[in-house]
């Protein structure tokens, strides 16, 4: 459990630093905000370490609702006997549970079924096996590379309500500036209650600047602000948030794809990047946000969040499948440290364990 | 809107049988397999789908039902039944404690929608005569206490903080000041954790022990997939729930996460949210709900935004105007108003019983900016013009169109909408008046 500590101790240390003032209404006791909890700094060698790949991070999670669908494959794998009706059944179950969805998973099976029959597999190792690089090559066939393409490179992040966007920003641009990129962020969520003292925070914490307007703005007036200060500053990135959306809102929808036109105007020459942020236990509903993201901005990536829960993001499988679309990044807890570059391999082991 | 994909899919299925005057243990097993994938696709976790699909299997291939004369008919009241069932019967309230204050902690994975939950229910509570108090002990997110200050300050409740101190402090602290301040209910802003996050489930604990609440809450994200029954077993397990809050219902999602949960924790869902706004939370009714999943329509809900909504005098007095024809365009614009208030038409139609499906062709929402043309239009106007739109000749047209900001084409557009509503609601008012007198319940349609 050390990096449940880990995560304790160091949101309390950050937060104390951004000490939220009283409104009127409010009944402070100052000598109550302490300080005391203000202990270990980490941004060690250790912490380095962890930054490969996220299965060392969740799986030092010992939970037993964690382990409940791996133990479920492992089981189907020492099970004795022919693979027939009930072990497909089975493994159909275990798709489903990870939200990979009806559609995905039928193909999957039938597919790994003909394989299986045709070279005449009798293992069910072998056959989970099977099953686990299908996946991988899933996901694989959308892995594209992203090239900055002029400066500087914009970010617009996207998606509905508390999938993790401002979070996942934070971490960005603390990976980038620990890369010595020059970061700039915009807050172009200018609709939710105290956005923009939430992307500050993050931003002082990543020691990044921030250009914002006041609560209520028009968003796409913060972002052309920003493409120009980012431009007259030579940041190399600019990473945009914007206010959490539901994809049927047809009248948000159409402000997203202004602030997009927005940036192509500004910005000619410069391949942006969209990122659509997702948490990992989104059901199908992901594959509408997916599609009507797509449709409103275009997407070049996705970022799975929460991944440090116990849900497996199978959904995933099915956007890639039916949209695709590559996951660039997975989000693997709350702090500027938890995001991990996404690899496909990693994720299909994550999904059926070893 | 939410639901509406499983809503769709069910019926088809269900259709299928419905009309049948014999059917086998086949065609049972057949639908049944249909009912699953689509449960399965609206995210019911697949347990729950096992449970549920056998259950009906059994009832329905039973001798009285599949003997029957309308054995179609019979299998869609199981299904309804057990629907019903699985979303937990009829309506619950939240509990008040006998000894004020009644406290009521939210809790919830990170980004389910807890700040803007507690608020609306800040605001739902003003409405039923009680004095809220909201605490803030999500101390961990970045400006988490600035939101719910903001927000306390937009539904008009106080905010009681203490930076970024110990919760259990807090709500302690919380509990203390209503006593002295005249608060009646105090609502727990909680920070949002993974059910697996050992530590902060233990700070739950500590936080349930110290100010012993009423109403423990889940605040759930309608979207959730299969992981619903994961998170809400171990928050039940750890705290013992109490309800569970869905949010974001206003989305496409298939909405399945509501069943699972239900199944799961038996626990009543007791309030939904459907908006961003900060007044957009109802109370859940399980039993309407599966009767608009399976479009049967929700005519209760309908009547009740209405009355919600519209002013009894004046829903009297506009009945009286559309039976003398005195009805004008400024009345007109007035309940078009109106009607907008109750929130987006799509939603209201899908009320009505078997309207669900057909609105499949008139996606989108109906445009915020016709209301703004129909408005200016009929500004443009002089007073006598409102009164009496046969005046209109082609140069008053023009000017209107002038003064609006629209065209001449718009304007004829109006006027011709405008005398087919009133034709139209001369027709409902005659009609509701007459069925008033036979003793059926005279809905009175302000508009
Ligand atoms: N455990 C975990 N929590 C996360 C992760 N990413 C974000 N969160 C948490 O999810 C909650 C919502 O994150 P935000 O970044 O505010 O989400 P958002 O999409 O910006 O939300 P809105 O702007 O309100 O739509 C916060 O409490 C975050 O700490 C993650 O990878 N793991
Ligand atoms: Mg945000």
């Amino acid at each position: 459990m050390a990096w449940l500590d880990k995560i304790k101790g160091r949101k309390k240390n950050e937060s104390a630093e951004n000490e939220a003032a009283a409104t009127e209404k409010v009944i402070t006791e100052p000598e109550a905000a302490s300080n005391e909890e203000m202990t270990e700094d980490i941004s060690s060698e250790a912490e380095e370490k962890r930054k490969r790949g996220w299965l060392d991070k969740i799986r030092n999670s010992l939970s037993k609702t964690r382990r409940n669908l791996t133990d479920k494959i492992e089981g189907l794998v020492k099970r004795t006997g022919d693979i027939d009706d009930d072990f497909w059944e089975e493994l159909e179950d275990i798709l489903i549970q990870a939200d990979v969805g009806v559609k995905t998973t039928l193909e999957l099976i039938k597919n790994i079924r003909s394989r299986v029959k045709k070279e005449g597999i009798k293992e069910a190792r072998e056959v989970i096996a099977l099953l686990r690089a299908e996946v991988e090559a899933m996901l694989a066939a959308n892995e594209t590379e992203t090239v900055p393409a002029g400066k500087p490179h914009v970010i617009l992040v996207v998606g509905v309500n508390g999938a993790g966007k401002t979070t996942s920003i934070a971490k960005m641009a603390n990976k980038y500036k620990n890369e010595k990129q020059k970061v700039l962020l915009a807050a172009a969520d200018t609709y939710r209650a105290a956005a923009i003292d939430q992307l500050q925070t993050w931003a002082d914490r990543a020691g990044v600047e921030l250009i914002k307007h006041n609560e209520g703005s028009d968003p796409g007036a913060v972002v052309f602000d920003a493409i120009a200060a980012a431009k007259a500053r030579k940041n190399d990135i600019l990473i945009i948030d914007t206010a959490g959306r539901l994809q049927n809102k047809t009248n948000l929808m159409k402000e997203i794809s202004k602030v997009k036109k927005i940036i192509e105007r500004e910005l000619p020459e410069n391949q942006s990047e969209v990122l659509l942020v997702l948490d990992a236990a989104t059901g199908q509903n992901a594959i509408s946000q997916a599609r009507l993201f797509q449709e409103a901005t275009g997407i070049s990536g996705i970022i799975l969040t929460k991944l440090d829960g116990t849900a497996k993001g199978g959904i995933v499988l099915a956007i890639a499948d039916e949209l695709k679309l590559p996951v660039k990044y997975v989000g693997v807890g709350e702090t500027m440290d938890d995001l991990r570059e996404f690899s496909s391999a990693v994720f299909a082991e994550a999904l059926f364990g070893e | 809107m939410a639901f509406e994909g499983l809503s769709d899919r069910l019926q088809d299925i269900l259709k299928k049988i419905r009309g049948k005057g014999k059917i086998t243990e086949e065609d049972v097993k057949v639908a049944m397999r249909e009912v699953r994938m689509a449960l399965l696709e609206a995210d019911v976790n697949f347990k729950v789908v096992k449970d549920f699909t056998n259950k009906v299997r059994e009832r329905a291939v039973g001798k009285e039902v599949l003997q029957s004369l309308t054995p179609g008919q019979q299998i869609v009241k199981i299904v309804h039944d057990e629907m019903t069932q699985l979303m937990g019967g009829s309506e619950s309230k939240l509990q008040m404690s006998t000894r004020p204050p009644t406290v009521i902690m939210a809790v919830g994975l990170q980004g389910a929608g807890k700040t803007t939950t507690v608020a609306k229910l800040a605001k739902n509570l003003i409405k039923s005569g009680r004095r809220p108090l909201l605490a803030a002990c999500d101390i961990y997110r970045p400006a988490a206490i600035k939101q719910l200050q903001v927000l306390g300050e937009q539904v008009g409740v106080p905010v009681f903080s203490m930076g970024q101190g110990d919760p259990v402090n807090i709500a302690k602290g919380a509990v203390e000041y209503s006593k002295t301040n005249n608060r009646d209910v105090i609502i727990l802003d909680t920070a949002g954790r993974l059910h697996i996050n050992e530590e902060l489930m233990d700070e739950l604990l500590q936080l349930k022990a110290a100010v012993n609440p009423e109403e423990i809450l889940l605040v759930v994200d309608a979207m959730t997939g299969q992981d619903a029954v994961n998170i809400a077993e171990s928050f039940n397990e750890k705290l013992g729930l109490t309800g569970i809050i869905l949010t974001k219902l206003d989305g496409d999602t298939r909405g399945g996460a509501a069943l699972s949960v239900k199944a799961v924790t038996g626990c009543p869902i007791k309030f939904v949210g459907v908006g961003e706004k900060i007044d957009a939370l109802e109370t859940f009714y399980p039993d309407r709900m599966a009767s608009r999943i399976l479009g049967m329509g929700d005519i209760l809900s309908l009547v009740e935004k209405a009355q919600a909504n519209f002013d009894e005098k004046k829903a009297k007095e506009m009945q009286q105007k559309i039976r003398s024809q005195e009805f004008t365009l400024e009345d007109f614009l007035d309940q078009m108003q109106q009607v907008k208030s109750m929130g987006p038409l799509e939603d209201l139609l899908g009320m009505i019983p078997g309207m669900g499906k057909q609105l499949k062709g008139m996606k989108g929402e109906i445009d915020e900016k016709e209301l703004l043309h129909v408005e200016a239009i009929i500004k443009s106007m002089t007073m006598a013009e409102r009164r009496d739109p046969a005046i209109l000749n082609g140069s008053r047209k023009k000017r209107i169109a002038r003064g609006s900001g629209t065209r001449v084409q718009e304007v004829n557009r109006l006027l011709k909408q405008f005398e087919e509503t009133k034709k139209m609601m001369k027709q409902l008012t005659d009609m509701t008046g007459k069925k008033g007198k036979k003793g059926m319940p005279s809905i009175k349609f302000p508009f």
